[in-house]
């Protein structure tokens, strides 16, 4: 009943970050929201396996936690050089 | 009787962490612009992810789970801040204003200009540094002392 509460709870704000993803006006709302969907895909990973009663799925939450940030970095190095394989050399700017 | 407290704690912090996820999600679509939306988000995030898993951490009591629990509330701890930050200053860098209001509702385009120009005038475009290299040093000294 519990993990079934924190569960929707998860469900809702992950439906109002999908409305978020698709009205943004910029690429950054979208951008935060779709880091929002990363993080409520992670909770309800682990809260999952323990609805199921097979917490063993918590190792596929920290891998996503993981992917989730260089996926955040990802994509703002590539807006802001339009490449992903520019090297460091000088320190950029911001 | 035991279990009935660990059970009455894991409720409370997980209504907590509900709150403050749906708390969050219905402030990314109320608020004006990017840097609200960031506020209203990333704090309440990191709460609420939080909260519900220290529930978890509670039920799963003391097993391997509970110890891939506590790395992942730290991972959350970690990176939110640092995602948050960093979608900032590149909305900033980029030359996305901020919104500002006065008390009876208007925006007050006047002050938000002039934020940004003393914003810009601090810190010279990312363009034109990438073409004129040189001269780190009186970049950070101007850009420290315009933000404080």
């Amino acid at each position: 009943m519990m993990f079934a509460v924190a569960a929707i709870a998860v469900l809702i704000a992950l439906a109002l970050a999908v409305v978020r993803v698709l009205a943004g006006p910029t690429v950054f709302d979208r951008l935060v929201a779709a880091n929002k969907i990363g993080n409520a895909v992670i909770l309800l990973v682990a809260i999952f396996g323990f609805l199921t009663g097979r917490p063993e799925w918590l190792d596929i939450g920290i891998l996503y936690g993981l992917l989730n940030i260089i996926a955040v970095f990802a994509v703002l190095k590539f807006l802001r050089y339009g490449d992903l394989g520019v090297t460091g050399g000088e320190e950029p700017t911001d | 009787m035991l279990d009935l407290v660990i059970d009455a704690i894991s409720w409370i912090l997980i209504l907590a962490g509900s709150f403050f996820l749906v708390v969050g999600a219905i402030g990314l679509n109320r608020m004006p612009d990017v840097f609200s939306r960031l506020q209203a988000t990333g704090v309440s995030d990191t709460a609420g992810a939080g909260f519900i898993l220290l529930a978890l951490v509670f039920q799963a009591g003391f097993t391997l789970v509970a110890v891939k629990l506590i790395f992942l509330i730290l991972i959350f701890l970690f990176t939110a801040p640092v995602a948050t930050h960093a979608v900032t200053r590149a909305a900033l860098s980029v030359g996305v204003t901020p919104r500002l209001f006065d008390a009876s509702g208007r925006q007050r385009r006047k002050i938000t200009e002039e934020v940004m120009r003393a914003k810009t005038a601090a810190r010279p475009e990312p363009a034109a540094q990438q073409k004129g290299k040189g001269k780190p040093g009186a970049r950070k000294k101007g850009g420290r002392s315009s933000k404080r």
